[in-house]
């Protein structure tokens, strides 16, 4: 039935379980954020509009939490029984961060069950507050530990390897590794736009369905105010994590730009197809582009992919990842920043239908983008496992039953989708912001509500 | 002590921990569906759903402690068991993404969904079943090394009277910490009606486990003799167990010194549990990893365990603040707040 080797199956079951994983996660480090900038705005307007906005949100949050906890738990695992031999040698010197990370959950798990359940327990709001800042530092910790394991598998460095035996390890050179700074700058900066992104789009889609009642119109504000400040903040790493793989990775930069000769003055080639003698057709060039996206200078050279190895090489369709990734990157900066011009021009109606549109798609872009980035960076990789010391297949498991797992995950994923959303239907369907804000601030509801 | 007792013993304190603190929620799922089926469920399921609330990721984050902690101390681990446990370990997973994503899901909805209480009292009674397959391997027998890497023979697991003593160990264990504790909570909360209930509980299920306690110490000396012999020489740690039972069981009985008696139930589990692991040594899973063999460098040994020294400054007081709300609190606990 699997004509397909265990370390095929083995790739192909890892990237459904991080590609799932990753989509909560990310909610998981960016949401924490969000809730605490409203709660902090409610608390200082005196406005339970904010308050609200923090409390629903924080429901919400409670289901994608527990899917990021599960699916977290099972790549945990999973590393180990998908990737014994890798684990094995890669176990010796990363797992210092591995480690920290759990410390990062035990805080936020903490922290997040006293959160949830005290709302009202407080005399001062502030306290319940400054409760909230644990969470988003267990999280966004949580991120920066995972994504310096990442950064080593790219740039391994802090050991010798002799033969088979490891020696000479140093933790913190490992975790410390080159690519740690940007990648972590990026993939939490991309975490908190994308989170930020999601609840705009929740605000847009009331708005849109004509329930414009100023608790939609406040949430709508504070989100878009925060996709705009991140998006530019994800552009900012984005472009420092090019400039990164230039120097230590460039056989991805160069797959991922379709740059074959090592050249000065480089152009960049934005989407385009290649033909069958790999020439790129159809494509928009920018002149010098790509010198100056990867150094900074438009005369800089660029090595190409002449200069690698063909075994390895990375798959050239990586482009078109990193291409819909940097395009939703810029469509977001565009569009946030147009309902902020919208909203200062006061003739000019930010609330029109075609904007709300735009800021609707905003949230499946960017979660549509984290999956891309991750494609680009972890396929540009191939054929390593861990870059220059293990590839792919030498780390896989030899199992023979792997092929089974994967549908037995797949099924999971399925149940755990359906659960999800049926959850959060109940929890918003049966209570919208409306009943809510006249139950728990009755003297709100009577004096405010209305367009 | 050296690096690798160090290491060890941490990782075994917090195994320790996942062992009372998931017993608790799983048995707490299983009880919910018994009290269900019977029509008893008005009496206890609130209770219930008041402690586990707040703490089930916690629970969670001690057993991905111990298993992240166990692969960086012990890199070999991840290659034996690793390539050996694909299938009870993906099996473990996806019980306890079920049990974790479902319980999450219910939360905010209603108690009243008989397929979810029945998967919420299932996954309770199979995940200590699945996860208690890794203790088991680790007596050796069950696994073997060829060309192609480890594999685990199927046949001698599931033929083996050690393994299937050590599942009914794992499963009758949950339920009478399980049922010890919610004894306990519900003296706490005042509850008499609920208190009656698991009181009976806990009665019940204290015979169970200590006649699988005895037998699966029978089944070891088949399975594995020096292992046995070891936990011989270690027979006055086992009789102090036995003790702390009887104590908590006769408090029990007699209805009074709830606290005491879990007290005594969390120190027979404790000291039962370090007799087994240090009768267990040298071997981490015998006959392929050793205590000394098995750990990891030196450099990696002494920074994991700087930041577990480091980390439990943030940990304890933050437990302690997490405990003092939901379990302490006797305001909480009667359902005040
Ligand atoms: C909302 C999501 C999102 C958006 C809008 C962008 N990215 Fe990104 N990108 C990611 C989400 C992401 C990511 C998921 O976070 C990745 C995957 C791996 C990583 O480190 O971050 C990533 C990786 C990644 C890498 C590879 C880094 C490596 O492999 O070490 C580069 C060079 C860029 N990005 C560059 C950009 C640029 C120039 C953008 C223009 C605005 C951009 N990204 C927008
Ligand atoms: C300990 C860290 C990591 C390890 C050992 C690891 C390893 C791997 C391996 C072996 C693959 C399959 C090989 C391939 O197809 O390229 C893969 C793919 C993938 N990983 Fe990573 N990775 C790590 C970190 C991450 C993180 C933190 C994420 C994001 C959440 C991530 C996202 C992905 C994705 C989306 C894929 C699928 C790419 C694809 O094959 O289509 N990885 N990873
Ligand atoms: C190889 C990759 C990864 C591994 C092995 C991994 C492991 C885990 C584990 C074991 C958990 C459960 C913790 C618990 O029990 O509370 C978890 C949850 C979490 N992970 Fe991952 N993770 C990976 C990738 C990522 C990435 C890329 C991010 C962030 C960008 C991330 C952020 C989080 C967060 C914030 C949580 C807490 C749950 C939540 O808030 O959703 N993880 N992860």
């Amino acid at each position: 039935m699997f004509d397909l080797d265990s370390a095929t199956l083995s790739r192909m079951l890892t990237a459904l379980t991080l590609g799932y994983h990753a989509i909560f996660a990310t909610l998981g480090v960016g949401i924490p954020v969000m809730i605490s900038i409203a709660e902090f705005i409610g608390i200082k307007k005196k406005d339970p509009h904010y308050t609200l906005l923090a409390r629903r949100w924080t429901r919400g949050f409670t289901i994608t939490v527990a899917v990021g906890v599960v699916t977290g738990t099972a790549i945990g695992l999973q590393l180990s029984l998908l990737w014994p031999s890798f684990m094995q040698l890669a176990g010796k010197v990363i797992a210092l961060p591995l480690f920290m990370e759990t410390f990062a959950f035990f805080f936020e798990a903490i922290f997040l069950g006293i959160y949830l359940y005290t709302w009202d327990r407080f005399k001062n709001p502030m306290y319940h507050w400054l409760l909230s800042i644990p969470v988003v530092i267990g999280s966004t910790l949580s991120a920066f530990f995972i994504t310096s394991v990442n950064g080593f598998l790219n740039t391994p460095q802090g050991f010798e390897l002799e033969g088979d035996t490891v020696t000479s390890i140093q933790p913190l050179a490992a975790m410390f590794n080159p690519a740690t700074p940007t990648k972590v700058f990026h993939v939490v900066s991309t975490s908190y736009l994308t989170a930020a992104a999601v609840l705009a789009t929740i605000a847009a889609i009331y708005l849109l369905k004509k329930k414009n009642t100023l608790y939609h119109m406040k949430a709508l504000k504070v989100t878009v105010v925060s996709v705009f400040i991140f998006a530019i903040a994800t552009a900012i790493a984005g472009d420092l994590s090019a400039k990164f793989l230039a120097k230590e990775q460039p056989e991805k930069l160069a797959a991922g730009e379709w740059h074959f000769e090592t050249e000065e003055g480089a152009d960049l080639v934005v989407f385009g197809t290649l033909n069958e003698n790999q020439e790129v057709e159809n494509a928009i060039r920018i002149p010098n582009g790509l010198s100056f996206l990867a150094y900074g200078d438009f005369n800089a050279e660029v090595t190409g992919l002449d200069q690698i190895p063909d075994d390895e090489e990375p798959p050239l369709w990586i482009h078109y990842m990193f291409d819909l990734m940097v395009t939703i990157g810029f469509f977001t900066l565009g569009v946030s920043l147009m309902y902020l011009v919208f909203w200062k021009v006061k003739k000019w109606n930010e609330y029109h239908p075609l904007l709300l549109w735009g800021i609707a798609s905003l949230g499946p872009l960017s979660m549509a983008a984290v999956e891309f980035g991750w494609v680009f960076a972890e396929l540009g990789r191939q054929p390593w496992i861990l870059r220059g010391f293990m590839t792919v297949s030498e780390g896989a498991t030899t199992s023979p039953y792997v092929g089974w797992m994967l549908i037995l995950f797949i099924g999971l994923y399925i149940v755990l989708s359906i659960g999800c959303v049926i959850a959060l239907r109940k929890i918003f369907k049966g209570n919208p912001a409306e009943h809510e804000l006249e139950h728990r601030y009755p003297e709100v509801a009577a004096t405010k509500e209305g367009n | 002590m050296s690096y690798e007792l160090v290491g060890i013993s941490v990782l075994w304190l917090f195994l320790y921990g996942y062992l009372i603190v998931a017993s608790i929620d799983f048995g707490a799922g299983f009880f919910a569906y018994f009290a269900k089926v019977t029509k008893k469920d008005h009496i206890i399921n609130k209770l219930i759903s008041r402690y586990l609330s707040p703490v089930w990721e916690v629970t969670n984050v001690f057993f991905v402690f111990f298993f992240v902690g166990l692969i960086g101390f012990f890199p070999d681990m991840a290659y034996y068991f690793g390539q050996s446990l694909l299938i009870p370990g993906s099996i473990a997973i996806v019980l306890l993404a079920i049990r974790g994503s479902f319980y999450a899901f219910e939360n905010y909805g209603s108690k009243e969904n008989h397929l979810y209480m029945f998967l919420y009292g299932a996954t309770g009674l199979l995940i200590p079943a699945a996860l208690s397959t890794a203790l088991t391997i680790s007596e050796g027998g069950y696994i073997k090394e060829t060309e192609n890497g480890v594999q685990l023979m199927y046949g001698e697991l599931f033929s083996s009277p050690y393994s299937w003593s050590v599942v009914f160990l794992a499963i009758v264990s949950v339920l009478y910490i399980s049922s010890m504790f919610l004894a306990y909570y519900a003296k706490r909360a005042g509850d008499e009606p609920a208190l009656d209930l698991v009181r009976k509980y806990a009665l019940f299920w204290s015979s169970p486990t200590i006649i699988a306690s005895l037998t699966t110490f029978i089944a070891l000396s088949q399975q594995n003799p020096e292992h046995f012999q070891r936990a011989i020489d270690l027979w006055w740690v086992f009789g102090i167990s036995v003790a702390f039972f009887m104590a908590a069981v006769f408090l029990i009985y007699q209805g009074k010194y709830y606290g005491w008696a879990f007290i005594a139930v969390m120190l027979q589990f404790f000291v039962a549990f370090f007799g087994y692991g240090a009768s267990h040594l040298p071997y981490l899973l015998y006959p392929y990893v050793t205590l000394s063999g098995g750990v990891t460098s030196e450099s990696m040994a002494v920074a994991l365990i700087v930041v577990f020294i480091a980390g439990l400054f943030l940990l304890i007081p933050s437990l302690v603040m997490l405990m003092r709300m939901f379990l302490f609190d006797a305001d909480y606990v009667k359902g005040k707040k």
